[in-house]
Protein backbone atom coordinates (compact mmCIF):
# COMPACT_ATOMS: atom_id res chain seq x y z
CA UNK A 1 0.00 0.00 0.00
CA UNK A 2 1.06 3.59 -0.56
CA UNK A 3 2.76 5.87 1.95
CA UNK A 4 -0.43 7.93 2.03
CA UNK A 5 -2.47 5.04 3.35
CA UNK A 6 0.13 4.36 6.05
CA UNK A 7 -0.17 8.00 7.07
CA UNK A 8 -3.98 7.80 7.18
CA UNK A 9 -3.67 4.64 9.25
CA UNK A 10 -1.33 6.30 11.72
CA UNK A 11 -3.55 9.35 12.07
CA UNK A 12 -6.55 7.10 12.74
CA UNK A 13 -4.60 5.13 15.32
CA UNK A 14 -2.94 8.06 17.08
CA UNK A 15 -5.84 9.39 19.23
CA UNK A 16 -6.34 6.03 20.93
CA UNK A 17 -2.59 5.49 21.13
CA UNK A 18 -2.00 8.90 22.75
CA UNK A 19 -4.68 8.24 25.37
CA UNK A 20 -3.11 4.86 26.12
CA UNK A 21 0.36 6.43 26.30
CA UNK A 22 -0.91 9.00 28.82
CA UNK A 23 -2.88 6.54 30.95
CA UNK A 24 -0.74 3.40 30.68
CA UNK A 25 2.81 4.23 29.62
CA UNK A 26 3.17 7.37 31.75
CA UNK A 27 1.99 5.60 34.94
CA UNK A 28 4.42 2.72 34.46
CA UNK A 29 7.30 5.13 33.79
CA UNK A 30 6.24 7.19 36.83
CA UNK A 31 6.25 4.06 38.98
CA UNK A 32 9.76 3.17 37.84
CA UNK A 33 10.99 6.70 38.56
CA UNK A 34 9.28 6.82 41.93
CA UNK A 35 10.79 3.50 42.97
CA UNK A 36 14.19 5.29 42.93
CA UNK A 37 12.99 7.97 45.34
CA UNK A 38 12.55 7.64 49.08
CA UNK A 39 9.97 8.66 51.63
CA UNK A 40 11.18 10.71 54.59
CA UNK A 41 8.32 11.55 56.90
CA UNK A 42 5.62 13.29 54.91
CA UNK A 43 8.00 14.45 52.19
CA UNK A 44 9.35 12.57 49.22
CA UNK A 45 13.10 12.79 48.72
CA UNK A 46 13.66 13.00 44.96
CA UNK A 47 17.35 12.12 44.89
CA UNK A 48 18.07 9.03 42.83
CA UNK A 49 18.81 6.05 45.03
CA UNK A 50 18.57 2.27 44.99
CA UNK A 51 17.64 2.24 48.68
CA UNK A 52 14.18 0.72 48.21
CA UNK A 53 15.53 -2.18 46.20
CA UNK A 54 18.46 -2.60 48.57
CA UNK A 55 16.03 -2.74 51.48
CA UNK A 56 14.02 -5.46 49.77
CA UNK A 57 17.15 -7.60 49.45
CA UNK A 58 18.89 -6.62 52.68
CA UNK A 59 19.91 -9.73 54.61
CA UNK A 60 18.74 -10.04 58.20
CA UNK A 61 17.30 -12.35 60.78
CA UNK A 62 14.21 -13.00 58.66
CA UNK A 63 11.29 -15.27 59.27
CA UNK A 64 10.33 -18.85 58.58
CA UNK A 65 7.12 -19.37 56.61
CA UNK A 66 5.87 -22.89 55.91
CA UNK A 67 9.36 -24.20 56.51
CA UNK A 68 10.95 -21.80 54.04
CA UNK A 69 13.48 -19.39 55.48
CA UNK A 70 13.37 -15.77 54.28
CA UNK A 71 16.67 -14.30 55.51
CA UNK A 72 15.79 -10.63 55.02
CA UNK A 73 15.75 -7.65 57.37
CA UNK A 74 12.37 -6.68 55.84
CA UNK A 75 10.96 -10.11 54.96
CA UNK A 76 7.27 -9.18 54.55
CA UNK A 77 7.40 -8.37 50.80
CA UNK A 78 9.36 -11.52 49.95
CA UNK A 79 7.02 -13.74 51.97
CA UNK A 80 3.91 -12.18 50.47
CA UNK A 81 5.39 -12.38 46.98
CA UNK A 82 6.12 -16.11 47.27
CA UNK A 83 2.74 -16.67 48.89
CA UNK A 84 0.92 -14.75 46.14
CA UNK A 85 2.75 -16.65 43.42
CA UNK A 86 1.98 -19.99 45.08
CA UNK A 87 -1.68 -19.15 45.61
CA UNK A 88 -2.16 -17.82 42.07
CA UNK A 89 -0.40 -20.85 40.66
CA UNK A 90 -2.68 -23.21 42.59
CA UNK A 91 -5.77 -21.23 41.59
CA UNK A 92 -4.64 -21.17 37.93
CA UNK A 93 -4.05 -24.93 37.85
CA UNK A 94 -7.47 -25.56 39.39
CA UNK A 95 -9.14 -23.17 36.96
CA UNK A 96 -7.55 -24.70 33.86
CA UNK A 97 -8.26 -28.22 35.09
CA UNK A 98 -11.92 -27.43 35.73
CA UNK A 99 -12.45 -25.22 32.67
CA UNK A 100 -10.84 -27.54 30.12
CA UNK A 101 -13.54 -30.25 30.09
CA UNK A 102 -16.17 -27.52 29.92
CA UNK A 103 -14.49 -25.97 26.88
CA UNK A 104 -14.21 -29.44 25.33
CA UNK A 105 -17.89 -30.05 25.92
CA UNK A 106 -18.73 -26.72 24.31
CA UNK A 107 -16.56 -27.31 21.26
CA UNK A 108 -17.28 -30.98 20.55
CA UNK A 109 -20.57 -31.97 22.16
CA UNK A 110 -22.86 -28.97 21.95
CA UNK A 111 -24.62 -28.78 18.63
CA UNK A 112 -27.90 -27.09 19.49
CA UNK A 113 -28.24 -24.01 21.71
CA UNK A 114 -24.52 -23.27 21.37
CA UNK A 115 -25.14 -19.52 21.50
CA UNK A 116 -27.09 -19.99 24.73
CA UNK A 117 -24.27 -21.97 26.34
CA UNK A 118 -21.77 -19.31 25.32
CA UNK A 119 -23.88 -16.48 26.70
CA UNK A 120 -24.36 -18.48 29.91
CA UNK A 121 -20.58 -18.69 30.28
CA UNK A 122 -20.02 -15.08 29.22
CA UNK A 123 -22.33 -13.39 31.73
CA UNK A 124 -20.18 -14.09 34.82
CA UNK A 125 -17.15 -12.84 32.85
CA UNK A 126 -18.73 -9.40 32.71
CA UNK A 127 -20.48 -9.12 36.06
CA UNK A 128 -18.86 -7.24 38.88
CA UNK A 129 -15.69 -8.90 40.16
CA UNK A 130 -16.30 -7.29 43.53
CA UNK A 131 -19.74 -8.89 43.78
CA UNK A 132 -18.47 -12.30 42.68
CA UNK A 133 -15.87 -12.19 45.44
CA UNK A 134 -18.35 -10.86 47.96
CA UNK A 135 -20.75 -13.70 47.20
CA UNK A 136 -18.12 -16.12 48.58
CA UNK A 137 -18.12 -14.19 51.80
CA UNK A 138 -21.83 -14.89 51.99
CA UNK A 139 -21.22 -18.57 51.23
CA UNK A 140 -18.31 -19.19 53.60
CA UNK A 141 -18.85 -16.59 56.33
CA UNK A 142 -19.23 -17.26 60.08
CA UNK A 143 -22.89 -16.34 59.63
CA UNK A 144 -22.89 -17.50 56.04
CA UNK A 145 -24.92 -19.82 53.88
CA UNK A 146 -22.93 -23.02 54.55
CA UNK A 147 -22.75 -22.54 58.31
CA UNK A 148 -26.37 -21.49 58.77
CA UNK A 149 -27.54 -24.17 56.34
CA UNK A 150 -25.68 -26.93 58.17
CA UNK A 151 -26.91 -25.65 61.54
CA UNK A 152 -30.46 -25.51 60.26
CA UNK A 153 -30.20 -29.09 59.07
CA UNK A 154 -28.83 -30.00 62.50
CA UNK A 155 -25.54 -31.34 61.16
CA UNK A 156 -23.39 -28.96 63.22
CA UNK A 157 -23.97 -27.09 66.46
CA UNK A 158 -21.43 -24.30 66.22
CA UNK A 159 -20.50 -22.44 63.04
CA UNK A 160 -17.35 -23.75 61.36
CA UNK A 161 -14.76 -21.03 61.72
CA UNK A 162 -12.19 -22.45 59.34
CA UNK A 163 -14.21 -21.75 56.20
CA UNK A 164 -13.39 -18.08 55.73
CA UNK A 165 -10.28 -15.95 56.18
CA UNK A 166 -7.57 -18.36 55.10
CA UNK A 167 -5.48 -19.12 52.00
CA UNK A 168 -7.85 -21.91 50.89
CA UNK A 169 -10.80 -19.51 50.87
CA UNK A 170 -8.71 -17.09 48.80
CA UNK A 171 -7.81 -19.81 46.31
CA UNK A 172 -11.39 -21.06 45.93
CA UNK A 173 -12.62 -17.52 45.43
CA UNK A 174 -9.86 -16.67 42.96
CA UNK A 175 -10.58 -19.83 41.00
CA UNK A 176 -14.30 -19.14 40.89
CA UNK A 177 -13.89 -15.48 39.95
CA UNK A 178 -11.54 -16.19 37.08
CA UNK A 179 -12.96 -19.40 35.72
CA UNK A 180 -15.23 -17.58 33.30
CA UNK A 181 -12.14 -16.03 31.68
CA UNK A 182 -10.57 -19.37 30.90
CA UNK A 183 -13.30 -21.38 29.16
CA UNK A 184 -13.59 -19.12 26.13
CA UNK A 185 -9.91 -19.00 25.02
CA UNK A 186 -9.65 -22.81 25.34
CA UNK A 187 -12.96 -23.22 23.54
CA UNK A 188 -11.83 -21.00 20.66
CA UNK A 189 -8.70 -23.05 20.01
CA UNK A 190 -10.63 -26.34 20.28
CA UNK A 191 -13.30 -25.03 17.93
CA UNK A 192 -10.65 -24.13 15.36
CA UNK A 193 -9.33 -27.71 15.14
CA UNK A 194 -9.95 -29.10 11.68
CA UNK A 195 -12.33 -32.02 12.24
CA UNK A 196 -10.88 -33.87 9.25
CA UNK A 197 -7.60 -34.23 11.19
CA UNK A 198 -9.49 -36.20 13.83
CA UNK A 199 -11.16 -38.36 11.20
CA UNK A 200 -7.82 -38.96 9.52
CA UNK A 201 -6.30 -40.08 12.82
CA UNK A 202 -9.16 -42.52 13.41
CA UNK A 203 -8.98 -43.83 9.86
CA UNK A 204 -5.27 -44.41 10.26
CA UNK A 205 -5.94 -46.52 13.32
CA UNK A 206 -5.51 -44.21 16.32
CA UNK A 207 -7.62 -45.09 19.33
CA UNK A 208 -9.82 -42.36 20.80
CA UNK A 209 -7.34 -41.70 23.55
CA UNK A 210 -4.32 -41.60 21.22
CA UNK A 211 -6.23 -39.25 18.94
CA UNK A 212 -6.99 -36.98 21.86
CA UNK A 213 -3.41 -37.02 23.12
CA UNK A 214 -1.78 -36.55 19.73
CA UNK A 215 -4.15 -34.07 18.04
CA UNK A 216 -6.75 -32.45 20.27
CA UNK A 217 -4.50 -31.70 23.22
CA UNK A 218 -1.54 -30.25 21.28
CA UNK A 219 -3.79 -28.16 19.03
CA UNK A 220 -5.64 -26.75 22.05
CA UNK A 221 -2.38 -25.50 23.55
CA UNK A 222 -2.46 -21.90 22.22
CA UNK A 223 -5.82 -21.28 23.90
CA UNK A 224 -4.88 -23.20 27.03
CA UNK A 225 -1.65 -21.23 27.40
CA UNK A 226 -3.46 -17.94 26.76
CA UNK A 227 -6.00 -18.83 29.44
CA UNK A 228 -3.24 -19.83 31.87
CA UNK A 229 -1.47 -16.49 31.48
CA UNK A 230 -4.70 -14.49 31.44
CA UNK A 231 -5.47 -15.87 34.90
CA UNK A 232 -2.06 -16.26 36.49
CA UNK A 233 -0.74 -12.76 35.76
CA UNK A 234 -3.62 -10.66 37.12
CA UNK A 235 -4.31 -12.90 40.13
CA UNK A 236 -0.77 -12.51 41.53
CA UNK A 237 -1.49 -8.84 42.14
CA UNK A 238 -5.11 -9.24 43.16
CA UNK A 239 -6.23 -7.02 45.96
CA UNK A 240 -9.99 -7.55 46.26
CA UNK A 241 -10.06 -11.26 47.07
CA UNK A 242 -7.44 -11.31 49.85
CA UNK A 243 -9.04 -8.23 51.40
CA UNK A 244 -12.57 -9.62 51.44
CA UNK A 245 -12.07 -13.33 52.15
CA UNK A 246 -8.40 -13.64 53.08
CA UNK A 247 -8.27 -12.21 56.60
CA UNK A 248 -4.87 -11.83 58.25
CA UNK A 249 -3.62 -15.23 57.00
CA UNK A 250 -4.68 -14.71 53.41
CA UNK A 251 -3.03 -11.41 52.55
CA UNK A 252 -1.20 -11.15 49.25
CA UNK A 253 1.34 -8.78 47.78
CA UNK A 254 -1.41 -6.55 46.33
CA UNK A 255 -2.66 -5.85 49.85
CA UNK A 256 0.85 -4.73 50.83
CA UNK A 257 1.10 -2.37 47.86
CA UNK A 258 -2.27 -0.89 48.75
CA UNK A 259 -1.19 -0.37 52.36
CA UNK A 260 2.10 1.25 51.39
CA UNK A 261 0.36 3.70 49.07
CA UNK A 262 -2.78 4.56 51.00
CA UNK A 263 -2.09 3.81 54.66
CA UNK A 264 1.57 3.64 55.59
CA UNK A 265 2.46 6.52 53.30
CA UNK A 266 5.54 4.95 51.74
CA UNK A 267 4.65 5.22 48.06
CA UNK A 268 8.27 4.80 46.80
CA UNK A 269 8.54 1.42 48.56
CA UNK A 270 5.14 0.48 47.16
CA UNK A 271 6.36 1.45 43.70
CA UNK A 272 9.52 -0.62 44.09
CA UNK A 273 7.49 -3.66 45.20
CA UNK A 274 5.11 -3.22 42.22
CA UNK A 275 8.06 -3.08 39.83
CA UNK A 276 9.71 -6.14 41.36
CA UNK A 277 6.39 -7.97 41.19
CA UNK A 278 5.98 -7.18 37.50
CA UNK A 279 9.56 -8.22 36.74
CA UNK A 280 9.14 -11.52 38.59
CA UNK A 281 5.86 -12.23 36.79
CA UNK A 282 7.43 -11.36 33.42
CA UNK A 283 10.43 -13.59 34.15
CA UNK A 284 8.22 -16.50 35.21
CA UNK A 285 5.99 -16.13 32.15
CA UNK A 286 9.04 -15.99 29.89
CA UNK A 287 10.49 -19.07 31.59
CA UNK A 288 7.18 -20.91 31.27
CA UNK A 289 6.83 -20.13 27.56
CA UNK A 290 10.44 -21.14 26.96
CA UNK A 291 10.06 -24.36 28.92
CA UNK A 292 7.08 -25.54 26.91
CA UNK A 293 8.71 -24.49 23.64
CA UNK A 294 6.10 -21.89 22.78
CA UNK A 295 8.08 -20.36 19.92
CA UNK A 296 8.43 -23.68 18.09
CA UNK A 297 4.80 -24.50 18.77
CA UNK A 298 3.59 -21.25 17.26
CA UNK A 299 5.61 -21.85 14.13
CA UNK A 300 4.17 -25.34 13.78
CA UNK A 301 0.55 -24.49 14.41
CA UNK A 302 0.72 -21.09 12.75
CA UNK B 1 -26.86 -33.31 21.62
CA UNK B 2 -26.76 -37.06 21.97
CA UNK B 3 -29.67 -38.73 23.68
CA UNK B 4 -27.52 -41.17 25.63
CA UNK B 5 -26.29 -40.39 29.12
CA UNK B 6 -23.37 -38.07 28.62
CA UNK B 7 -20.90 -37.62 31.46
CA UNK B 8 -19.59 -34.41 29.96
CA UNK B 9 -23.09 -32.96 29.87
CA UNK B 10 -23.52 -33.67 33.58
CA UNK B 11 -20.15 -32.07 34.16
CA UNK B 12 -21.21 -28.97 32.23
CA UNK B 13 -24.39 -28.65 34.28
CA UNK B 14 -22.40 -28.84 37.52
CA UNK B 15 -19.94 -26.32 36.11
CA UNK B 16 -22.71 -23.82 35.44
CA UNK B 17 -24.20 -24.46 38.89
CA UNK B 18 -20.80 -23.79 40.49
CA UNK B 19 -20.43 -20.66 38.37
CA UNK B 20 -23.81 -19.22 39.25
CA UNK B 21 -24.54 -20.74 42.67
CA UNK B 22 -22.67 -18.27 44.87
CA UNK B 23 -23.85 -15.31 42.82
CA UNK B 24 -27.50 -16.34 42.99
CA UNK B 25 -27.37 -16.37 46.80
CA UNK B 26 -27.25 -12.57 46.72
CA UNK B 27 -30.67 -12.05 45.07
CA UNK B 28 -32.05 -14.89 47.19
CA UNK B 29 -31.07 -13.31 50.50
CA UNK B 30 -31.96 -9.82 49.29
CA UNK B 31 -35.61 -10.93 49.09
CA UNK B 32 -35.47 -12.70 52.45
CA UNK B 33 -37.13 -11.08 55.44
CA UNK B 34 -34.08 -11.18 57.69
CA UNK B 35 -31.09 -9.03 58.51
CA UNK B 36 -28.44 -11.70 57.93
CA UNK B 37 -27.60 -13.83 54.93
CA UNK B 38 -28.52 -17.05 56.72
CA UNK B 39 -30.71 -20.09 56.30
CA UNK B 40 -33.51 -20.88 56.99
CA UNK B 41 -35.25 -18.28 54.85
CA UNK B 42 -37.82 -16.33 56.82
CA UNK B 43 -40.19 -15.05 54.16
CA UNK B 44 -40.46 -12.83 51.15
CA UNK B 45 -39.97 -9.08 51.42
CA UNK B 46 -39.04 -6.12 49.27
CA UNK B 47 -38.18 -3.88 52.21
CA UNK B 48 -34.41 -4.15 51.61
CA UNK B 49 -34.95 -2.60 48.20
CA UNK B 50 -36.96 0.20 49.83
CA UNK B 51 -34.15 0.83 52.32
CA UNK B 52 -31.68 0.91 49.46
CA UNK B 53 -33.69 3.46 47.49
CA UNK B 54 -33.98 5.64 50.60
CA UNK B 55 -30.20 5.68 51.05
CA UNK B 56 -29.19 8.98 49.43
CA UNK B 57 -25.43 8.37 49.40
CA UNK B 58 -26.07 5.08 47.62
CA UNK B 59 -28.18 6.84 45.01
CA UNK B 60 -25.49 9.53 44.54
CA UNK B 61 -22.90 6.81 43.99
CA UNK B 62 -25.22 5.15 41.48
CA UNK B 63 -25.60 8.46 39.62
CA UNK B 64 -21.80 8.96 39.59
CA UNK B 65 -21.25 5.48 38.20
CA UNK B 66 -23.85 6.00 35.49
CA UNK B 67 -22.28 9.31 34.43
CA UNK B 68 -18.74 7.90 34.37
CA UNK B 69 -19.90 4.71 32.64
CA UNK B 70 -21.77 6.49 29.87
CA UNK B 71 -18.99 9.03 29.22
CA UNK B 72 -16.28 6.36 29.26
CA UNK B 73 -18.17 3.96 27.00
CA UNK B 74 -18.83 6.65 24.38
CA UNK B 75 -15.30 8.08 24.50
CA UNK B 76 -13.52 4.75 24.44
CA UNK B 77 -15.64 3.43 21.57
CA UNK B 78 -15.08 6.67 19.64
CA UNK B 79 -11.31 6.25 20.14
CA UNK B 80 -11.28 2.50 19.53
CA UNK B 81 -13.20 2.59 16.24
CA UNK B 82 -10.64 4.60 14.21
CA UNK B 83 -7.83 2.64 15.86
CA UNK B 84 -9.48 -0.66 14.94
CA UNK B 85 -9.98 0.61 11.37
CA UNK B 86 -6.32 1.63 11.17
CA UNK B 87 -5.14 -1.81 12.30
CA UNK B 88 -7.48 -3.83 10.08
CA UNK B 89 -7.60 -1.66 6.94
CA UNK B 90 -4.24 0.11 6.73
CA UNK B 91 -0.67 -1.05 6.86
CA UNK B 92 0.49 0.87 9.90
CA UNK B 93 4.25 0.70 10.52
CA UNK B 94 4.81 -1.02 13.88
CA UNK B 95 1.09 -1.80 14.10
CA UNK B 96 1.62 -5.16 15.75
CA UNK B 97 3.81 -3.69 18.49
CA UNK B 98 1.36 -0.82 19.07
CA UNK B 99 -1.51 -3.29 19.34
CA UNK B 100 0.38 -5.44 21.87
CA UNK B 101 1.14 -2.33 23.93
CA UNK B 102 -2.49 -1.26 23.88
CA UNK B 103 -3.63 -4.71 25.02
CA UNK B 104 -1.41 -4.60 28.12
CA UNK B 105 -4.20 -3.56 30.53
CA UNK B 106 -5.76 -6.97 29.94
CA UNK B 107 -2.80 -8.71 31.58
CA UNK B 108 -1.12 -6.25 33.95
CA UNK B 109 -2.52 -6.59 37.50
CA UNK B 110 -4.90 -3.69 37.91
CA UNK B 111 -3.35 -2.66 41.22
CA UNK B 112 -0.16 -1.76 39.35
CA UNK B 113 -2.12 0.31 36.83
CA UNK B 114 -4.00 1.96 39.68
CA UNK B 115 -0.99 3.01 41.75
CA UNK B 116 0.83 4.15 38.60
CA UNK B 117 -2.06 6.42 37.67
CA UNK B 118 -2.23 7.64 41.26
CA UNK B 119 1.43 8.68 41.12
CA UNK B 120 0.97 10.51 37.81
CA UNK B 121 -2.16 12.33 38.94
CA UNK B 122 -1.00 13.35 42.41
CA UNK B 123 2.77 13.79 42.01
CA UNK B 124 3.26 14.85 38.40
CA UNK B 125 0.08 16.63 37.38
CA UNK B 126 -0.85 17.72 40.91
CA UNK B 127 -4.55 17.23 40.18
CA UNK B 128 -7.13 16.45 42.86
CA UNK B 129 -8.81 13.04 42.70
CA UNK B 130 -12.29 13.21 41.23
CA UNK B 131 -14.66 11.41 38.91
CA UNK B 132 -12.47 12.71 36.06
CA UNK B 133 -9.47 10.76 37.32
CA UNK B 134 -11.62 7.64 37.72
CA UNK B 135 -12.85 8.11 34.15
CA UNK B 136 -9.26 8.42 32.86
CA UNK B 137 -8.41 5.09 34.47
CA UNK B 138 -11.52 3.44 33.04
CA UNK B 139 -10.74 4.79 29.59
CA UNK B 140 -7.40 2.95 29.69
CA UNK B 141 -9.17 -0.30 30.64
CA UNK B 142 -11.98 0.05 28.09
CA UNK B 143 -10.05 1.02 24.95
CA UNK B 144 -8.42 -2.45 24.58
CA UNK B 145 -11.78 -4.19 25.04
CA UNK B 146 -13.47 -1.87 22.55
CA UNK B 147 -10.67 -2.48 20.06
CA UNK B 148 -10.89 -6.26 20.45
CA UNK B 149 -14.63 -6.24 19.81
CA UNK B 150 -14.41 -3.80 16.89
CA UNK B 151 -11.41 -5.43 15.23
CA UNK B 152 -13.08 -8.83 15.19
CA UNK B 153 -16.20 -7.21 13.73
CA UNK B 154 -14.24 -5.31 11.07
CA UNK B 155 -12.36 -8.46 10.10
CA UNK B 156 -15.65 -10.34 9.99
CA UNK B 157 -17.26 -8.73 6.95
CA UNK B 158 -16.36 -8.64 3.32
CA UNK B 159 -13.82 -5.93 2.50
CA UNK B 160 -14.82 -5.99 -1.16
CA UNK B 161 -17.92 -3.98 -0.20
CA UNK B 162 -15.66 -1.08 0.79
CA UNK B 163 -13.54 -1.51 -2.31
CA UNK B 164 -16.70 -1.48 -4.45
CA UNK B 165 -17.77 1.75 -2.79
CA UNK B 166 -14.39 3.35 -3.56
CA UNK B 167 -14.44 2.07 -7.13
CA UNK B 168 -17.85 3.65 -7.58
CA UNK B 169 -16.31 7.00 -6.67
CA UNK B 170 -17.12 7.40 -2.97
CA UNK B 171 -14.39 9.15 -0.94
CA UNK B 172 -12.82 7.71 2.22
CA UNK B 173 -15.25 9.47 4.56
CA UNK B 174 -18.29 8.68 2.47
CA UNK B 175 -17.29 5.01 2.26
CA UNK B 176 -16.83 4.94 6.02
CA UNK B 177 -20.19 6.57 6.72
CA UNK B 178 -22.26 4.68 4.17
CA UNK B 179 -20.59 1.25 4.06
CA UNK B 180 -18.18 0.59 6.93
CA UNK B 181 -20.13 2.17 9.78
CA UNK B 182 -23.48 0.45 9.04
CA UNK B 183 -21.70 -2.90 8.71
CA UNK B 184 -19.66 -2.29 11.87
CA UNK B 185 -22.72 -1.11 13.82
CA UNK B 186 -23.26 -4.35 15.77
CA UNK B 187 -19.63 -4.16 16.90
CA UNK B 188 -20.02 -0.51 17.85
CA UNK B 189 -23.13 -1.25 19.91
CA UNK B 190 -21.60 -4.21 21.71
CA UNK B 191 -18.44 -2.15 22.34
CA UNK B 192 -20.57 0.63 23.87
CA UNK B 193 -22.43 -1.82 26.10
CA UNK B 194 -19.37 -3.80 27.19
CA UNK B 195 -17.29 -0.67 27.90
CA UNK B 196 -20.17 0.64 29.99
CA UNK B 197 -20.28 -2.59 32.01
CA UNK B 198 -16.51 -2.60 32.54
CA UNK B 199 -16.56 0.97 33.80
CA UNK B 200 -19.71 0.46 35.89
CA UNK B 201 -18.35 -2.65 37.62
CA UNK B 202 -14.69 -1.65 37.91
CA UNK B 203 -13.44 -1.50 41.47
CA UNK B 204 -9.67 -1.50 42.01
CA UNK B 205 -8.79 1.52 39.85
CA UNK B 206 -11.82 3.47 41.10
CA UNK B 207 -10.87 2.66 44.68
CA UNK B 208 -7.45 4.27 44.25
CA UNK B 209 -8.49 7.19 42.05
CA UNK B 210 -11.77 8.19 43.62
CA UNK B 211 -12.01 11.51 45.42
CA UNK B 212 -14.94 12.59 47.57
CA UNK B 213 -17.51 11.42 44.99
CA UNK B 214 -17.37 7.66 45.02
CA UNK B 215 -18.60 5.32 42.32
CA UNK B 216 -21.02 2.52 43.14
CA UNK B 217 -18.49 -0.34 43.57
CA UNK B 218 -16.35 1.85 45.86
CA UNK B 219 -19.41 2.76 47.89
CA UNK B 220 -20.44 -0.89 47.99
CA UNK B 221 -16.99 -1.88 49.25
CA UNK B 222 -17.18 0.67 52.05
CA UNK B 223 -20.53 -0.85 53.09
CA UNK B 224 -19.27 -4.44 53.18
CA UNK B 225 -17.54 -3.85 56.49
CA UNK B 226 -20.76 -3.02 58.32
CA UNK B 227 -22.93 -6.06 59.09
CA UNK B 228 -26.01 -3.87 59.66
CA UNK B 229 -25.72 -2.51 56.11
CA UNK B 230 -25.82 -6.03 54.67
CA UNK B 231 -29.48 -6.16 53.52
CA UNK B 232 -29.24 -2.92 51.54
CA UNK B 233 -25.92 -4.07 50.09
CA UNK B 234 -27.48 -7.36 49.00
CA UNK B 235 -30.36 -5.52 47.32
CA UNK B 236 -27.99 -3.21 45.48
CA UNK B 237 -25.66 -6.08 44.52
CA UNK B 238 -28.60 -8.06 43.13
CA UNK B 239 -29.74 -5.14 41.01
CA UNK B 240 -26.20 -4.69 39.65
CA UNK B 241 -25.96 -8.40 38.82
CA UNK B 242 -29.30 -8.41 37.03
CA UNK B 243 -28.53 -5.15 35.20
CA UNK B 244 -25.10 -6.38 34.02
CA UNK B 245 -26.57 -9.70 32.88
CA UNK B 246 -29.25 -7.91 30.85
CA UNK B 247 -26.65 -5.67 29.18
CA UNK B 248 -24.36 -8.61 28.36
CA UNK B 249 -27.21 -10.60 26.84
CA UNK B 250 -28.19 -7.53 24.79
CA UNK B 251 -24.61 -7.01 23.61
CA UNK B 252 -24.29 -10.67 22.63
CA UNK B 253 -27.62 -10.72 20.78
CA UNK B 254 -26.70 -7.58 18.84
CA UNK B 255 -23.34 -9.08 17.94
CA UNK B 256 -24.81 -12.46 16.93
CA UNK B 257 -27.55 -10.79 14.84
CA UNK B 258 -24.87 -8.94 12.94
CA UNK B 259 -22.91 -12.12 12.26
CA UNK B 260 -26.02 -14.05 11.25
CA UNK B 261 -27.29 -11.42 8.82
CA UNK B 262 -23.94 -11.26 7.01
CA UNK B 263 -23.61 -14.99 6.54
CA UNK B 264 -27.12 -16.32 6.03
CA UNK B 265 -27.51 -19.95 6.93
CA UNK B 266 -24.38 -19.96 9.09
CA UNK B 267 -24.64 -19.46 12.83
Amino acid sequence: MSAGSARTGLSLLSPAFLVMAATLLAPVVALVVMSFWTQSGFEIDRTFTLDNYARLGEPGEGVVWYGIRFPFAYPVPAVLMVKSLAMSLMATICVIGVAWPMAYFLAFRVTRYKAMWIILLTIPFWTSYLLRVFSWKIVLGFNGAINSGLQWLGLIREPLEFLLYNPIAVMITLAHSWIAFSVLPIYVSLEKIDRSLLEAASDLGDSKWARFRRITLPLSMPGTIAATLLIFIPTVGDYVTPTLVGGPGGTMVGSLVQQLFLKQNDAPMGAAISIVMMLIIAALVGLFLWAIGYGRMRKRIG
Amino acid sequence: MTKRFDLLFVYAVFFVLFLYGPMLLMPLFSLNDGNFATFPLKGFTLRHYGEMAANTSMMTALKNSLIVGICVSITSTALALPAALALTRYRVPGGGAILSFMMLPLVVPSIVLAVGLLVVILRILGLPLSLWTVAAGHLMLCIPFGMTVLMSRLEGFDKSLEEASRDLGAGGWSTFRRVTLPLAAPGVISSLLLCFIISFDEFVISFFLTGTDSTLPVFLFSQLRFPNKLPGTLALGSLILVGSAVLVILAEIVRKRGVASDNPGDL
